[in-house]
C-alpha cells in the first residue's frame, strides 16, 4: 500500500520555482532518503509533506488521505529536526508529552506512550532533565522520541545527524536503522550525506533543482546512475569521466585510447557519437591483474594520498584527470608508472548533450 | 477529497491577522493617514481650526519669509552638523578606547552612557545651571583670577545654539559610543590578528581596515543622530525656551508654537511638512543603500 | 617600575615565561588618562545636581557650584517634592510623579503586550502584506512627531480621550510600537525556526505557541523592552504637554514649569532637587539594569 504520495507538486517562492511538478510515491514501511546538495529542494519537499510550507500546486496524500490543506498536526506525521528543536524550558518528559497534551489525550495514555518511547530509546533516566543538560546524542534521541510518542505512520527526518560529530553520527545512524526495523514505519529522511543515504535507504531520491533525478535502490543508484549528475554526486572520490566518441563498431575513443564496449549493458542496444564515459575509481585494477583486464593503459601517479584502509592515486589519462582508489597496502609513490586496468562492464556511458545514461 | 477543508484565503492565518490588527491600524491610520492629512492641510488657510480651504503654497511662502523660521533652520543646521561631527568622532574614539581590552570597561561605559537615560528636560536644566553666568563655569573661572573671562553661551544670541549643543552631546554621545562599540566587536577578530602579523600599526588598521568595514554601523549611527536632530525640542524648551529672544528657536518648537499657542495651524502644518521633507532627504538614500546592499549581499 | 627592570634588562637575560606588561606604559597612561578625564566630564553634571540640591540658597550665592555643601540640608528636596510652585499651584512635584506613574504603568504594559504579539506574528506567521505593514511602521518611526501630533489631537477628541490619561496611554502605545515591534520581531526571528515547526507538528496553534513556547523563552527581551519603555515614557515631555491637561501633567512637564517659571525668586537648590527627583527613576533603572539597558538601546539600532 502506498503510504505517502506526492502528485505534481509545485512550490514557488515569488518567481523562483523550488519544486517543479514533482511526483513521488512511497510505500508503507519504506525508508526513503531524499539526497542532494544544499539548495536542491529536499528540505523544502519535506516541509511540504509536513505541512509546514504551503504548496503552490499539486497534492499530497498520506495513507490515502488528501492532506494538502491539513494542519501539520493532523497529518499523522512525526518530525525530527536537525537542531533537535527541543523546547528548552520543558523537561524531556514535557517535550515528549506536549503534542499529546495539545491533542487532549487522557493522562494515563500520555504516561503510557511516554514510558514506551523512553524505553525504546533508552532515555528513561533522562525524563526529568531539561534539554540543556543533555548531550547531543541524548537530545537527538529525545527528538526522535517526540516523533515516536505520536504513534504516527510516517516519520520525517530533516538532516537529523548533521549536528553531531562523526563518531556519534555513525552510532545513531545504526540506531535509526534498528528503530526502523523494529517499528516498520514509513520514514522519509533528508540528508546531504551520501553515506547516510546509502546505508539507511530502501530507496534514494536524488534531487537537484527541485526535480528528482533518480529514484532507485542504493545499489541501482551506485551501479547504474541515471545521468551524469547522479554518477558524479554518488561515490567518493567522484567518478572519472572521459569525453569521447563512440564509433560505428561500438568502440569508445578518447585520444589514443580505445575502449571496446561490447560487454557494456546499453539501455537500448547501441549508441553512436559524442558521449561521456564514466568509471569509478574503486573499479580500477592495478599491477599484474590489470593486464588481464579488457582495457589497460599506462599512467604516471601524480599525487598519492594514503588513507590507511585505502590509497587514492591521482593520474592523468588522455588529458583527463583520473582518480584511482586502491588497497591501502599497495605501495605506490608519486612518479611511479602504473598499469591501469578497466572493465567496460563497470563503466557508465552518458549522452554528451542530454547527459542521460545510454 | 476527505479530511481537509477548503481553506478560505482571508481566514488562513486568521489569528495572526487579528493579532497584527493594532500594527496594521497604526501603520495605516497614524503613520500614513495622519501624515497625508497634515500634508494636505498644509496647503489650506487653517488657523484656529483645520479647514479645507486651499491656498496653494501660501503657507510655505509665509513660512520662508518668517524670520523666526529662518533662524530655526539656521540653528538646526548648526546643531545638526555639530552633533553629527562630534557624536560620530567622539563616539567612535571613545568606543575605540573602550575596545582596548581595558579594565573597568563596564564602569567607564556606565558613566559615559548614563546621561542617555535622563530626559532632555533634566539634561537641559542641569546645563542651564552649569552654564549660568552668575554661578556656573564663568563665575568659577573668574573667581580664580581671570576677571575678564567670558563664557556665557546661553545669554549670547550668536552662540546660544552651541550651548544647547554641549548639553545635547553630553546626553547622546554615550549612545553613539555603544553603537560603535558593538560595531567594533562585530568585526572578525582574525582581521586584527592578520593586521598584527602584517605589522600594520593600530591606528592604520583602524583608519584603513576597521572603519571601512564598519560602514553599516556608521550609516546606522548617522540615521539615528539625524532622526534625533530633527526632533530636538524638549532640550531647547528646558534650557533656553528659545531665547534669548528667538535666538535658539528650532523647527520643532516653531511647529508646536504655531499649532498650540498662536492658533496658526496652517503654518504648523507647513513647517512640519518641511521637517518631514528634510527627514526624507536623509532617509531615502539610506533606504536605497540598505535595500540595494541587501540585494547584492544575498 | 622596579620589578620590571630585571626582566626587561638587556643584560643578556633570556626571554622566558610571560612577556612583561608594565601597568604604567605610555599606552596605558594615555588610554586610562583619557578615559578618566572623559568620565569626570560626564559625571560632573550629576555631581553638580546633587551638591546644589543639598545646599542652602545663601551658600549657593556665595560659593561655587562644584564645591561640596558645607552644611547639608534636605530642605530643597522636601520643598521640591511638596511645595514648589507651577504658576499658582504650589503642590510640588509629587503630583507630577504620581501622574507619571499612572501614565507609565498602563502605557508600558499595553505597548509591550501588543508589540510582542505583533512581533511574534511577523516573525512566525507571515501573511500576505505583513512585511509591507511592518515596513510602513518602521518608516513611521522616522516621521517627525510634529507631522502627526495634530491629527492625533483630532482623533483623541473624537474618541473623547483628549486631555485624559487614557489618550496619552494610547499615544505612547502608538509611538512605542515601531521600535518595540522591531525588537520583538528580531528576537523571535532569532529563535530557531525548527522549534516553531516542532510545536506546529505537535499541534499547538497561534496562541498556544506564543504562550507555551515563545513567552517562556523570551523573558530577557521582555525585560529589555520594559527598560526601554519605562525610561522612554517617563522621560517624555512633548506628548505629555500636548495630550494632557495641567491636572494630569507628567513629571517632566511639571518640572519644566517649576524651574522655568518666571515668577518669584529663583531657588536653584530647589530646582536641582526637583531635577534630581525627576531623573532618579530612569537613573535607578539604568544603574540596576546594566547590560540590559545597553542591549535595549542597541536593539533599536540594529537594522531590521
Amino acid at each position: 500500500m502506498t503510504s505517502v504520495s506526492i502528485q505534481n507538486l509545485d512550490l514557488n517562492f515569488g518567481s523562483v520555482n523550488v519544486l517543479k511538478q514533482l511526483n513521488l510515491s512511497i510505500e508503507e514501511g519504506e525508508f526513503l532518503v531524499l539526497l542532494g546538495a544544499s539548495g536542491c529542494g529536499k528540505s523544502t519537499l519535506l516541509n511540504c509533506i509536513a505541512g509546514l510550507l504551503d504548496v503552490s500546486d499539486g497534492q499530497i496524500f498520506i495513507n490515502g488521505k488528501n492532506v494538502t490543506w491539513a494542519e501539520p498536526s493532523e497529518r499523522g506525521i512525526g518530525m525530527v529536526f536537525q537542531s533537535y528543536a527541543l523546547y528548552p524550558q520543558m523537561t524531556v518528559k514535557g517535550n515528549l508529552s506536549f503534542g499529546l497534551k495539545n491533542a487532549r489525550m487522557p493522562k494515563q495514555e500520555i504516561e503510557a506512550r511516554v514510558a514506551r518511547a523512553a524505553e525504546i530509546l533508552q532515555i528513561e533516566p533522562l525524563l526529568d532533565r531539561k534539554p540543556g543538560a543533555l548531550s547531543g546524542g541524548q537530545r537527538q534521541r529525545v527528538a526522535i522520541g517526540r516523533a515516536l510518542v505520536r504513534d504516527v505512520d510516517v516519520f520525517l527526518f530533516d538532516e537529523p545527524l548533521s549536528n553531531l560529530d562523526a563518531k556519534l553520527r555513525a552510532e545513531l545512524r545504526v540506531e535509526i536503522k534498528r528503530l526502523h526495523q523494529k517499528l516498520g514505519n514509513t520514514m522519509i529522511y533528508v540528508t546531504h550525506d551520501q553515506v547516510e543515504a546509502m546505508t539507511l535507504a530502501d530507496r534514494i531520491a536524488i534531487m537537484r533543482g527541485g526535480l528528482v533525478q533518480q529514484l532507485a535502490s542504493p545499489d541501482e543508484i551506485y551501479n547504474r546512475p541515471a545521468n551524469k549528475y547522479v554518477a558524479d554526486f554518488i561515490g567518493s572520490p567522484a567518478m572519472n569521466f572521459f569525453e569521447g566518441q563512440i564509433d560505428a563498431d561500438g568502440k569508445f575513443n578518447v585520444g589514443k585510447l580505445t575502449i571496446d564496449l561490447k560487454n557494456y549493458d546499453f539501455a537500448d542496444g547501441t549508441a553512436k557519437g559524442e558521449h561521456w564515459l564514466g568509471y569509478r575509481p574503486e573499479h580500477v585494477v592495478l599491477g599484474e591483474a590489470a593486464l588481464s583486464m579488457p582495457v589497460h593503459v599506462e599512467a604516471v601517479a601524480d599525487i598519492v594520498e594514503p588513507m590507511g584502509s585505502d590509497t587514492l592515486i591521482w593520474t592523468k589519462i588522455e588529458g583527463h584527470d583520473f582518480r584511482i582508489r586502491t588497497d591501502g597496502q599497495q605501495k605506490v609513490a608519486a612518479g611511479d608508472r602504473l598499469v591501469v586496468g578497466m572493465d567496460p562492464r563497470f563503466a557508465s556511458i552518458f549522452d554528451k548533450t542530454t547527459e542521460e545514461r545510454v | 477529497m476527505a479530511g481537509a477543508k477548503q481553506p478560505v484565503r482571508i481566514l488562513r492565518n486568521l489569528n495572526a491577522k487579528i493579532a497584527a490588527l493594532p500594527m496594521i491600524a497604526t501603520a495605516l491610520v497614524i503613520f500614513v493617514g495622519c501624515t497625508v492629512w497634515t500634508i494636505v492641510h498644509s496647503f489650506t488657510k487653517s488657523r484656529l481650526l483645520p479647514k479645507l480651504e486651499f491656498v496653494g503654497f501660501d503657507q510655505y511662502e509665509r513660512l520662508w519669509s518668517t524670520r523666526r523660521w529662518l533662524i530655526s533652520i539656521e540653528n538646526l543646521a548648526y546643531y545638526g552638523i555639530g552633533s553629527l561631527v562630534f557624536s560620530l568622532t567622539i563616539g567612535f574614539l571613545l568606543a575605540a578606547l573602550l575596545d582596548q581590552k581595558i579594565r573597568f570597561e563596564n564602569t567607564f561605559r556606565t558613566i559615559i552612557l548614563y546621561p542617555f537615560a535622563l530626559s532632555f528636560i533634566v539634561t537641559g536644566l542641569v546645563w542651564q545651571w552649569i552654564l549660568n553666568p552668575e554661578f556656573g563655569i564663568q563665575h568659577i573661572v573668574r573667581s580664580l583670577g581671570f576677571e575678564s573671562f567670558v563664557f556665557d553661551p546661553l545669554y549670547t544670541p550668536d552662540i546660544v545654539i552651541f550651548g544647547v549643543l554641549i548639553a545635547g552631546l553630553w546626553q547622546g554621545t554615550g549612545f553613539i559610543m555603544v553603537i560603535m562599540l558593538s560595531g567594533l566587536r562585530g568585526i572578525d577578530g582574525e582581521i586584527w590578528k592578520a593586521a598584527r602579523i602584517d605589522g600594520i600599526p593600530k591606528w592604520k588598521t583602524y583608519l584603513f581596515i576597521v572603519i571601512p568595514m564598519m560602514r553599516p554601523t556608521f550609516v546606522t549611527a548617522l540615521v539615528l543622530i539625524s532622526a534625533g536632530i530633527i526632533k530636538v525640542y524638549d532640550l531647547v524648551v528646558a534650557q533656553t525656551n528659545g531665547g534669548p529672544g528667538i535666538a535658539s528657536e528650532v523647527p520643532a518648537k516653531y511647529v508646536y508654537d504655531a499649532m498650540f499657542r498662536s492658533q496658526n495651524l496652517g503654518q504648523g502644518f507647513a513647517a512640519s511638512t518641511m521637517m518631514l521633507l528634510s527627514v526624507l532627504v536623509v532617509l531615502i538614500p539610506w533606504a536605497y543603500l540598505e535595500f540595494g546592499g541587501r540585494k547584492n549581499g544575498k | 617600575m622596579a620589578n620590571n627592570a630585571k626582566t626587561i634588562s638587556a643584560s643578556g637575560v633570556e626571554p622566558r615565561g610571560p612577556k612583561p606588561r608594565p601597568m604604567l606604559s605610555p599606552r596605558n597612561i594615555m588610554i586610562y588618562g583619557t578615559l578618566f578625564i572623559v568620565a569626570i566630564y560626564y559625571a560632573l553634571p550629576l555631581y553638580v545636581m546633587v551638591v546644589t540640591s543639598l545646599k542652602g540658597m545663601p551658600e549657593i550665592r556665595l560659593g561655587n557650584i562644584f564645591a561640596p555643601p558645607v552644611e547639608v540640608t534636605f530642605e530643597p528636596w522636601v520643598k521640591a517634592w511638596a511645595e514648589a510652585c507651577t504658576g499658582l499651584n504650589c503642590n510640588g512635584l509629587s503630583q507630577g510623579f504620581w501622574n507619571s506613574v499612572k501614565i507609565l504603568i498602563p502605557s508600558a504594559a499595553l505597548s509591550i503586550l501588543i508589540a510582542s504579539i505583533n512581533g511574534y506574528a511577523l516573525a512566525n506567521w507571515k501573511f500576505k502584506g505583513s512585511e509591507v505593514f511592518f515596513t510602513i511602521l518602521i518608516f513611521g518611526a522616522f516621521v517627525p512627531y510634529q507631522v502627526i501630533i495634530y491629527p492625533i489631537v483630532i482623533i483623541l477628541r473624537e474618541l473623547n480621550l483628549f486631555g485624559k490619561l487614557g489618550g496619552l496611554v494610547m499615544v505612547h502605545v502608538i509611538f512605542g510600537m515601531p521600535i518595540l515591534t522591531l525588537l520583538f520581531r528580531n528576537y523571535f526571528t532569532s529563535l530557531p525556526e525548527e522549534l516553531f515547526k516542532a510545536a506546529r507538528v505537535d499541534g499547538a496553534g497561534f496562541w498556544g505557541i506564543y504562550f507555551r513556547i515563545m513567552l517562556p523563552m523570551s523573558l530577557p527581551i521582555f525585560v529589555v523592552a520594559l527598560i526601554l519603555q519605562v525610561t522612554g515614557i517617563w522621560n517624555d515631555f512633548l506628548f505629555g504637554v500636548i495630550y494632557t491637561k495641567p491636572d494630569n501633567y507628567p513629571m517632566t512637564v511639571q518640572l519644566n514649569n517649576i524651574v522655568n517659571s518666571v515668577q518669584g525668586v529663583k531657588e536653584y537648590n530647589v530646582n536641582m532637587a526637583a531635577t534630581m527627583l525627576t531623573g532618579i527613576v530612569p537613573l535607578i533603572i539604568y544603574f540596576a539594569s546594566g547590560k540590559l539597558f545597553v542591549r535595549g538601546i542597541a536593539a533599536g539600532a540594529v537594522k531590521g
